[in-house]
């Protein structure tokens, strides 16, 4: 009887009495979902795009958190650069070998990598101003992308999605590898002053208490909000959405409308990355940029089974009804289990939701006829 | 039916020859050495039993396939090897025998995808969907309205074309064809699998592409009525070899294809 009145009055009257500890508890839910959410947007764009689980969308954020940081603070590092030059040339060079006509857009990118990694080693070796910073780590996150498409996916193409999955577990390992070996393992502090992001809190006055908001979760928020509502209009109304989409349903069609693979890949991954790149900066400044973030994106695998692995407004969705029931579960029914219910409810709404509605709030449900 | 002296008049030069196409997977003879052309404005069938490469020759000019011998020319061009794409930009698009449409799309974005190669407005545009983006995307639309008018599917195009009934997913995958105002337009088995009266249907729209369009289409169907009264000329494959070309009357009298079809008595 008193385990029932715990479970099923308590929590209620609790909130009853301390409204204004509700809506904190709820601001903080919110909040953690949105950066949930963020990650799940990482997934859900290359999964829509291309059909594969990336696994390395946690260590995405990492890496690009990490880059800008290690940028901002001792500079481009000069083996980096090396890689840069080698790499550029190198692959201009096979692309020439193979097809000695005219410049196309693949020689030119890579001869541009080249250049800049030339520029890099000697004018970007100390500190770099914060916004360069950024604007080097979004190349970055573009050369990564193309990477990718070059030496990961276009060997795969037509192999089953579980064999691209598995590809994208030894690209985490690569960049776990490579983000160590280039900028140190040590947890490193946000540049959040230097991009100008807000700090400090507000106090809302509500309901006879007050609630603080910290100002730089409601920058996550609207940040948030911008992407998502470009995103979902973006894929649904634009030609290259459309394409994108094309890709993910059936790739020989695609390629009989003269859709191009290679590009479309590119693009998403890119996207991805610089999602990848919003949620370090997030993340980043709320906690540390550490390694240990790649563990959180896991999180990001219930608001995917809630919002649906297809949908842009989805990923939203999911990661705040995620956020919100962890903390209000931590916060009122925690004490009963001896806490820590925050590690594992997420996972406990996504199972519940699995057996009611397995493709998610919105994802689609691909009706076939046979 | 049309009277072929008159189509034969409106025939024009050649716009895609094959010349001894030789194509094998490991030890199997998909084709070898076919050799064919396709005529300008004309509709030219590929026939044959099943398995005699049929499919593998479609997919050969449309560039999934890479032949290891023999040279295909298209528009005066002589290539090596192209690759989907590549030949899509060239102006050849094409249906499939199994429809391959993107499911999770509308019958309208399918089309509107079909327009990918028209539409040139840059990356930044397109993410925020504002000035050329914007007018492209409008210019576009009008055009695959005028395309879905054509077809006679206004009343499905909000649909996701994974729900529609096997003859209109057919009739969206031309649709997606026609929107890349192709040159030459390669159609795998458009009548597969349909009813009397949506072969009728599908009959009547080749026949008005090609003539309202002028458009160069090249199809394999395996409805002898349907192949002797739609096309001009006919190739007649088996086993991987051509064994007959010409009219549909000549082929149809031929005696090495009435032995491919019936067989031979040993």
């Amino acid at each position: 009887m008193e385990l029932l009145y715990k479970i099923f009055i308590d929590p209620f009257v609790q909130m009853g009495t301390a409204p204004d500890l509700l809506v904190q508890t709820l601001w903080e839910g919110l909040v953690g979902g949105v950066l949930y959410a963020l990650i799940a947007l990482g997934f859900v764009l290359i999964f829509k795009a291309s059909g594969v689980f990336n696994f390395a969308q946690g260590i995405m954020v990492v890496f690009a958190a990490l880059t800008l940081v290690g940028l901002h603070n001792s500079g481009f590092p000069p083996p980096l650069s090396l890689v840069l030059i080698v790499g550029g040339l190198g692959f201009a060079a096979w692309r020439f070998y193979h097809d000695r006509a005219v410049l196309d857009p693949n020689k030119v990118i890579a001869l541009a990598v080249a250049a800049f990694g030339l520029f890099a080693f000697f004018f970007l070796t100390r500190s770099v101003p914060a916004f360069i910073a950024l604007a080097v780590t979004v190349g970055v996150m573009f050369v990564l992308a193309l990477g990718i498409e070059k030496l990961v996916l276009r060997p795969l193409v037509n192999q089953p999605d579980i064999i691209l999955f598995m590809a994208t577990f030894g690209l985490t390992y690569f960049l776990i590898g490579l983000g160590e070996l280039v900028f140190g393992g040590e947890p490193k502090v946000m540049i959040a002053n230097e991009l100008y992001l807000p700090k400090g809190s507000v106090e809302w006055k509500v309901l006879g208490g007050f609630v603080s908001l910290q100002k730089i979760d409601i920058a996550a928020g609207a940040i948030a909000s911008i992407m998502v509502a470009v995103l979902a209009v973006f894929f649904q109304k634009t030609r290259i959405g459309r394409a994108l989409r094309a890709v993910a349903d059936s790739h020989k069609a695609a390629l009989s409308v003269g859709i191009s693979l290679e590009q479309i890949w590119v693009i998403v991954w890119f996207a991805a990355g610089i999602v990848a790149l919003a949620t370090g900066i997030m993340w980043g400044a709320r906690s540390d940029v550490s390694f240990a973030l790649q563990i959180i994106a896991l999180k990001a695998l219930p608001v995917l089974i809630l919002g649906g692995f297809t949908s842009i407004p989805g990923a939203i969705v999911g990661g705040v009804i995620i956020g919100v029931g962890e903390k209000l579960g931590e916060f009122y029914w925690g004490p009963l289990l001896g806490s820590g219910i925050e590690s594992w409810l997420a996972y406990f709404i996504a199972l519940v939701f699995l057996l009611f509605r397995p493709q998610g709030l919105f994802g689609e449900k691909i009706i076939e006829r046979i | 039916m049309r009277a072929p002296s008159e189509r034969d008049a409106a025939a024009g030069e050649v716009l895609l020859s094959v010349e001894k196409v030789s194509l094998a997977f490991g030890g199997v003879k998909a084709l070898t050495e076919v050799s064919f052309d396709i005529r300008r404005k004309e509709i030219r069938a590929i026939i044959g039993p099943n398995g005699a490469g049929k499919t593998s020759m479609l997919n050969v000019i449309n560039g999934f396939y890479h032949p290891q011998q023999g040279r295909i020319t298209f528009r005066g061009q002589t290539r090596a090897r192209m690759r989907p794409h590549e030949a899509a930009r060239g102006g050849i698009a094409r249906t499939f025998q199994n429809v391959a449409l993107f499911k999770g799309m509308t019958a309208l974005d399918n089309i509107m995808a079909g327009r990918s190669l028209k539409m040139h407005s840059g990356f930044l545009w397109q993410l925020l969907r504002y000035g050329p983006a914007m007018a492209e995307e409008v210019q576009h639309r009008r055009r695959v309205e005028e395309i879905i008018d054509f077809l006679e599917i206004a009343h499905i195009r909000k649909v996701q074309v994974g729900r529609l009934p096997y003859g209109l997913q057919k009739r969206v995958e031309l649709g997606r064809a026609l929107a890349m105002e192709p040159d030459l337009l390669l159609l795998d088995e458009p009548m597969a699998g349909m009813n009397l009266e949506e072969k009728e249907d599908m009959s009547r729209f080749i026949i008005d592409v090609n003539n309202q369009f002028g458009t160069t289409i090249a199809l394999i169907e395996h409805d002898m009525g349907v192949v002797m009264d739609l096309s001009d000329r006919v190739v007649v494959l088996d086993y991987g070899r051509k064994i007959a070309d010409g009219t549909p009357d000549a082929v149809k009298s031929d005696q090495a294809v009435i032995d491919a079809y019936l067989g031979v008595a040993h």
